[in-house]
């Protein structure tokens, strides 16, 4: 699958060397691209593709108190120039005040833009999500924002591929994002490292398109350029009727390219992993990479219990900056916050999942919890269905869309020592706040977890 | 981009593995729209106590690396996010090169886009390496020979022939690309045309 979407992208290729590869939507938010705006003016250069280019605003964005305008001077210049160099360039801008403004990795596929077979790009790396359509999709830098908006192309090598099969059926209250931290912990973080993934197998057929993107989001964090995974009916499903996806005459041609997709029986990859999924259990990560993760049912382990004397340190470290004692197990880990959100689990599934959990019962008086949907139509979609009336009536935060504290840009953000149970994706050193503790779980465990002001098995959660 | 030759100066050693984006340009520093001054948020938080003094114990803030050019790190250098901040802010503060056992595969990319050379060398080499930096001692890298060299030692490094050619000629990738735009422009004739556009 990956080599038919690079290879019906190439506009053109040298022996050995890189390919200029086509893309098909570049995606845009307020962080990344300022200076590649500016480069572009300053060599008297125009964006191509206006109408192949979409931006929206989300990393920079508070998600309580929209009405009182953005309060912190830079974030505001920041989002004042995305506007702007929109409306110089002639890019559709999902704004602040706009119903489509949400995550830009939520909003792609919530609008139909994100699609199967396409080469999709954005200066951020969880770019990876839409590879869940079987699309070829990664993040790139600012210098490369810059060249796709003065060209629609990028230069770039062609990676190598791996398999990763996901055999057998997830037991109940084991979610995608079990899937992809144990996917995660037995690869390691650099695992996928110059490889883009392809994942396969019963369980991943099983799952949802949430659930896909769940998976493919999070490809980077084991090291991945990217994940794609076979369009199917669910994909098929999902896009169709979306305001971007293809109507009528187009729609019948569009599912005959799709149908072409997926890899051919018997195809090889450069490397192949396989994961038994009926063996996976509810995952919490314990240290300061993604890597790091253990079974609910498991204890925080001894960094003597590491072979390699990297792991030993890396886990040593992760454990003093955690404040986590060997041999403690993951249940009995006291929690001070709960953020529900991120481009990996603030989809509209993701919600009533995690709503789910907590329906008539309180947050535990410990623990500062909020949701932060992951566009401002997830958002609405999740208060036609009540899902706010249950967050709130149990204490929850109810905020507006954005990244929020996945990197606290904005002022979301963890005190110094605070220990917070997270759906997002990187558990890194002050990630969500300087001495900030991030332990990654999915939103089911997060929610029974914001509860209980501990980790809880939600296998038997009731 | 300024063409990339040879780089000579001493070698500040950081010897952890996995150092993310995150630390190496912390969040709260990516508000800013200018592409320059990011020098003095390079590992800020590893730099600076929580009241923002800098921390001498910081390899970094010790004097006898404060005109370091070279970098060597461990595995897994510059994993994370896709920020080129990570890289502007490395070149801000005078580092030429990285080297280290392995890099992220969008830093790694990023860092050849703007003229900072990350080089792979094996562990044992950058063990060696490493040993000279504790000393603050001064390491060469020669882009067309594709050395490290110092005090006597010798390292190959392999690069990509288009990358070094791109790298010593200070080319500027958009303009090569522009020279193709008859070959875009074929491309766009036979795209789909049931591919989504934002068309008002």
């Amino acid at each position: 699958m990956f080599d038919k979407v690079w290879d019906t992208h190439v506009v053109s290729a040298s022996n050995d060397g890189p390919s200029l590869l086509y893309v098909d939507l570049h995606l845009v938010h307020e962080v990344t691209s300022p200076q590649a705006f500016a480069g572009l003016e300053a060599a008297g250069r125009t964006v191509r593709r206006p109408d192949l280019t979409v931006a929206t605003v989300d990393h920079g964005v508070p998600t309580a108190d929209r009405l009182r305008g953005i309060t912190d001077p830079l974030s505001k210049k920041q989002i004042d120039t995305l506007v702007d160099n929109c409306r110089r360039h002639g890019i559709t801008l999902y704004g602040i005040d706009d119903p489509r403004q949400g995550i830009v990795h939520v909003v792609g596929p919530e609008q139909g833009l994100t699609q199967p077979g396409m080469t999709i790009v954005c200066g951020d790396s969880h770019t990876s999500t839409h590879g869940a359509f079987g699309a070829l999709a990664f993040g790139i830098g600012t210098s490369e924002v810059e060249h796709v908006l003065a060209t629609q192309t990028l230069s770039q090598q062609k990676p190598a591929t791996m398999s990763i099969t996901v055999d057998g059926k997830l037991a109940r209250g084991v979610t995608a994002k079990d899937v992809i931290l144990g996917i995660i912990n037995q690869i390691g973080v650099n695992g996928g490292s110059g490889h883009v993934i392809e994942y396969w197998g019963p369980v991943i057929e099983a799952l949802s398109m949430e659930g896909r993107m769940t998976i493919c989001n999070m490809s980077i964090e084991g090291g991945a350029r990217a994940g794609m995974i076979a369009p199917d009916d669910t994909t098929f499903a999902f896009v169709e009727g979306k305001t971007f996806a293809p109507k009528g005459a187009a729609w019948e041609r569009a599912l005959e390219e799709w149908a072409a997709l997926p890899t051919d029986t018997g195809a090889t990859f450069d490397r192949e992993v396989e994961i038994d999924g009926s063996a996976l259990s509810p995952h919490v990560t314990w240290g300061t990479n993604p890597g790091q993760s253990v079974s609910v049912t498991g204890a925080i382990p001894d960094p003597s219990e590491f072979d390699a004397a990297a792991d030993r340190q890396a886990a040593e470290h992760a454990l003093a900056y955690m404040d986590l004692e060997p041999g403690t197990p993951i249940v009995d880990v006291p929690l001070d916050r709960v953020f529900l959100g991120s481009c990996t689990n603030a989809r509209i599934e993701d919600l009533r999942a995690a709503a789910d959990m907590v329906v008539g019962k309180k947050v535990h008086p410990r623990v500062d919890a909020m949701v932060v949907p992951g566009s401002t139509l997830v958002k609405m979609q999740a208060e036609q269905e009540g899902l706010d009336r249950i967050f709130k009536d149990a204490g929850f935060d109810w905020r507006d869309a954005g990244c929020s504290m996945c990197l606290a840009m904005n002022p979301d953000i963890l005190a110094p020592g605070e220990r917070c149970a997270s759906t997002s994706n990187r558990n890194f050193e002050g990630r969500q706040g300087r001495g900030g503790r991030t332990h990654l779980v999915s939103p089911e465990m997060a929610a029974a977890a914001a509860v209980a002001g501990h980790f809880v098995d939600v296998r038997t959660w009731g | 981009m300024e063409p990339v030759h040879s780089i000579q100066g001493v070698a500040a050693p950081l010897p952890r593995a996995a150092i993310d984006t995150d630390q190496i340009v912390p969040k709260q520093f990516l508000k800013r729209v200018e592409r320059s001054g990011y020098g003095p948020f390079l590992f800020y938080d590893w730099a600076h106590d929580v009241e923002g003094e800098p921390d001498p114990d910081f390899v970094l803030n010790r004097p006898e690396y404060l005109d370091a050019r070279i970098l060597v790190a461990g595995p897994s250098f510059g994993c994370g996010s896709s920020r080129e901040h990570a890289t502007w802010a490395l070149q801000d503060r005078g580092f030429a090169a990285v080297i280290a056992p392995s890099f992220a595969d969008i830093f790694r990319n990023n860092a050849y886009n703007v003229g900072l050379l990350p080089i792979e060398l094996d562990q044992s080499a950058v063990d060696a390496l490493l040993e000279i930096a504790e000393r603050a001692g001064t390491v060469t890298v020669d882009l067309e020979r594709q050395t490290v060299s110092s005090e006597g030692i010798e390292f190959s490094f392999d690069i990509e022939p288009h990358i070094k050619e791109n790298l010593l000629s200070g080319i500027d990738p958009i303009g090569e690309t522009l020279r193709s735009v008859a070959a875009i422009d074929a491309f766009e004739e036979r795209r789909p045309a049931f591919r989504p556009a934002l068309t008002d």
